[in-house]
């Protein structure tokens, strides 16, 4: 299994990194909170941790902490417009419920 | 759905900046809700002021009532005025408590008891729900906008259906659940982080209709349960049942009294025993139907002997629980006090008395669950900033083992009781037959090896395993609790990545002193289990020799033996086979016809592999290999 990003997230992720004009990557995480009991983090990564496991999915090097690992293990990161809004969006196999805003999940 | 963003390193917003999360405590007794405000914990009162609900929900004529003024009006309507409900959760008729069933008219129903109101046959999770509604708007009037999330405790011993049940009620209430939590887990949060303590400690908690004992260690903020135990069926009901008699038989009341006024009765015996947690002596007074009135002093020295079985019974699960950790009373740094009936001074006493020191009582024993509660609310809500709640890793165990039915009905344990959760626990099968190609999974829950002595909770089969010969598949038997104690079970053949699953919707129905039972039961039947299972093994282990003979004659027999030799293998099969069909169990006889078998088809299968060696090299020159 592994963690992978859609044509148009990788898309966009490297043209992001390429305007910041640093970092190795983009390090994907979640976090115990939210209304559903975990909620993911998205962040530039300027440097990778020696723990970290690092995947490459679109020419884009992701970062993710073993402890993370097991609730991200086979999500796609896609990259979406909503009306008004773009954003990135993770299709997460492990999640088995969302909360109505969709920034927290269970698994 | 919102999207997100990237952010800077380290600047990933939390989510949800400013959630009403709240804790729920639904007692058999009282319940009540509590949240976090300003980082403090506290439990909301209603607008009279008061933070008790007592969980009694009376169905009316025209409204339905919960509260305080339902159990007041108990004894005018007792049929209609459910009180205890927590005791029916996930319950089955057959297997409702005697007590519930003697004050209401229970009838069975799909999946659980229901109980027959004037307002119709109300679910021990509808009556729940109405409770919990009642603490959502209380909750929501006093901080001012509609709650995100809630938690709300139950008792370790809860199994799967009553778990499944309690949540059940809380999203008929309209409440979103973050999760379950043990009630005495919830105590130690409130208890470690009020106080920061470190070591090993207990959590005793006698409330209503419950008793809980947990052995738990806290490091730095980090709870971990080393074990739990306790009785199902224990609690302050059971002291005023006992007074209730008592006064009876002073009284000379009589056996067959309306239930009006038994209900007055149990009235009168707990608010003799409250007093008496604070009084020496009190005096029993009441009036009943027929004019009839009583007054009968009662002394606590009384009170404490009338009850003193009682406590003893709350020790065995403490014993238990210690051993289960692998400690000595003299490991336990603290006592925790939880639950209104821990206020008793026989019980304090004897807890003193079991732990060499003074219980800890600095937390209110009515609120410290909800409290607990709260702040894990809080935590799940996302209102802590990252950091600390980093650290704030709660583990939490499961009560019962979990396993698997194996061939000759014997359990193979997947998960061992008090294993920490959420977990998963992986364990690898195979198929016992050449060309099999479906699986059934049959999931148990209990202590004994025997399947037929445990819990079954569901029955699944992996279909399309592609045929292979016997023991070459590798199926992968996946057990995964999650962070509220409910199981999933998913059976993945690792070649063909074939897959079946399962979420324990459990059957309601585990008794309450099953649960007790089913672990009493696993103590004093260690060996006998041992010798059965080792009987078992022999009987599968001779069957799947015999088969795989029998398969490897059709196939090769008569290429590879003289018909002399084949007679010499179809004996010995004859032998072990006719053994098996008398039934006799005799472990030694089996395994020595297995080993005979083994020897006589020892020749056979040295010439099968060769010829089959002689095949596949065919046709290879040296080089390639
Ligand atoms: N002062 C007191 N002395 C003795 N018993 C008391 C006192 N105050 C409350 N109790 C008893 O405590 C019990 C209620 O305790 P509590 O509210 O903790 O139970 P609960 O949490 O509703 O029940 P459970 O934990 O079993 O679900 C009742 O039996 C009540 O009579
Ligand atoms: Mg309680």
């Amino acid at each position: 299994m592994s963690i992978t990003v859609t044509e148009k997230a990788a898309r966009h992720i490297q043209k992001t990194l390429d305007k910041r004009g640093k970092g190795v990557g983009l390090r994907l995480a979640v976090k115990t909170s939210g209304c559903s009991g975990m909620a993911y983090a998205l962040e530039f990564a300027d440097e990778s941790q020696p723990e970290d496991l690092i995947f490459e999915s679109g020419g884009v090097k992701l970062l993710v902490d073993p402890r993370s690992l097991p609730y991200l293990e086979g999500t796609e990161l896609d990259f979406v417009r909503e009306g008004l809004n773009e954003g990135f969006k993770f299709n997460n196999p492990n999640a088995k419920a969302e909360c109505g805003c969709g920034e927290s999940f269970a698994v | 759905m919102a999207l997100l963003q990237i952010a800077e390193p380290g600047l990933a917003a939390a989510p949800h900046q400013h959630r009403l999360a709240v804790g729920i405590d639904l007692g058999t007794t009282n319940s009540l809700v509590a949240t976090v405000a300003s980082g403090m914990a506290r439990a909301l009162a209603d607008d009279a002021g008061h933070i008790l609900l007592p969980s009694v929900v009376r169905y009316g004529e025209t409204e339905m009532i919960v509260g305080r003024e339902a159990r007041a009006g108990q004894a005018d309507d007792p049929l209609n005025t459910i009180a205890s409900v927590k005791r029916l959760m996930g319950r089955s008729l057959a297997d409702a408590d005697a007590g519930m069933r003697s004050h209401y008219r229970l009838s069975d129903g799909p999946g659980m008891v229901g109980i027959e109101t004037r307002a119709g046959r109300k679910t021990p999770v509808e009556v729940s729900a109405d409770i919990l509604r009642s603490l959502r708007e209380r909750a929501e009037a006093s901080l001012g906008g509609e709650l995100t999330g809630v938690v709300i405790t139950v008792p370790a011993y809860f199994d799967d259906a009553q778990r499944q049940a309690t949540k059940d009620a809380a999203r008929l209430a309209g409440l979103n659940v973050l999760r379950l939590l043990n009630e005495p887990t919830a105590a130690a949060i409130a208890y470690g982080l009020d106080n920061a303590a470190e070591g090993i400690y207990a959590v005793y908690d006698l409330g209503g209709g419950t008793f809980d004992i947990s052995i738990l260690k806290l490091t730095r903020g980090v709870f971990e349960v080393l074990a739990t135990n306790g009785d199902p069926a224990l609690g302050g009901d059971d002291f005023d049942h006992l007074l209730a008699d008592w006064l009876k038989a002073q009284a000379s009341l009589p056996d067959d009294m309306p239930v009006e006024d038994r209900r007055r009765l149990l009235a009168l015996a707990r608010s003799v025993k409250e007093s008496l947690s604070e009084l020496e002596l009190t005096v029993a007074t009441c009036s009943f139907s027929n004019n009839v009135s009583i007054q009968v002093p009662v002394s606590r020295a009384t009170f404490s002997e009338l009850t003193a079985d009682l406590v003893a019974r709350s020790l065995r699960p403490v014993r238990k629980a210690l051993r289960d950790a692998n400690l000595g009373a003299e490991d336990i740094k603290g006592v925790v006090m939880v639950g209104g009936s821990t206020r008793m001074p026989h019980v304090q006493a004897a807890v003193e008395k079991l732990f060499g020191s003074a219980p800890l009582n600095n937390l209110d024993p009515d609120q410290v669950v909800a409290l607990g509660a709260a702040m894990q609310a809080d935590v799940l809500a996302g209102n802590r900033k990252s950091g600390s709640e980093a650290d704030w890793l709660l583990l939490d165990v499961c009560p019962l083992s979990l396993g698997l039915e194996t061939m000759g009905g014997l359990v193979e344990k997947i998960v061992p009781r008090n294993s920490t959760i959420p977990t998963a626990r992986a364990q690898d099968f195979t198929t016992y037959k050449d060309g099999q190609t479906a699986m059934s999974v049959h999931v148990v829950q209990g202590e004994r090896e025997i399947v037929s002595e445990c819990r079954s909770l569901a029955r699944f089969t992996l279909r399309g395993i592609p045929p292979m010969v016997a023991g070459a598949a590798r199926i992968r038997v996946t057990f995964q609790i999650d962070a509220d104690g409910l199981l999933s079970v998913t059976a993945r053949e690792q070649t063909s990545g074939v897959e079946a699953h399962v979420e324990v919707k459990p059957s309601y129905g585990l008794g309450d002193g099953e649960v007790a039972r089913m672990l009493l039961d696993a103590y004093g039947t260690g060996e006998i289990d041992a010798a059965t299972r080792m009987l078992r093994e022999a009987q599968v282990e001779a069957r799947r020799l015999i088969d795989a003979t029998e398969a490897a004659l059709a196939a090769d027999g008569a290429a590879l033996l003289a018909p002399p030799e084949r007679d010499v293998v179809q004996k010995a099969i004859y032998a072990l086979a006719e053994l098996l069909e008398t039934d006799e169990g005799d472990t030694r006889k089996i395994r020595a016809a297995t080993d005979a078998l083994n020897a006589a088809s020892g020749d056979f299968a040295a010439r099968r592999m060769d010829a089959s060696i002689k095949r596949a090299l065919a046709g290879r020159s040296l080089e390639t290999l």
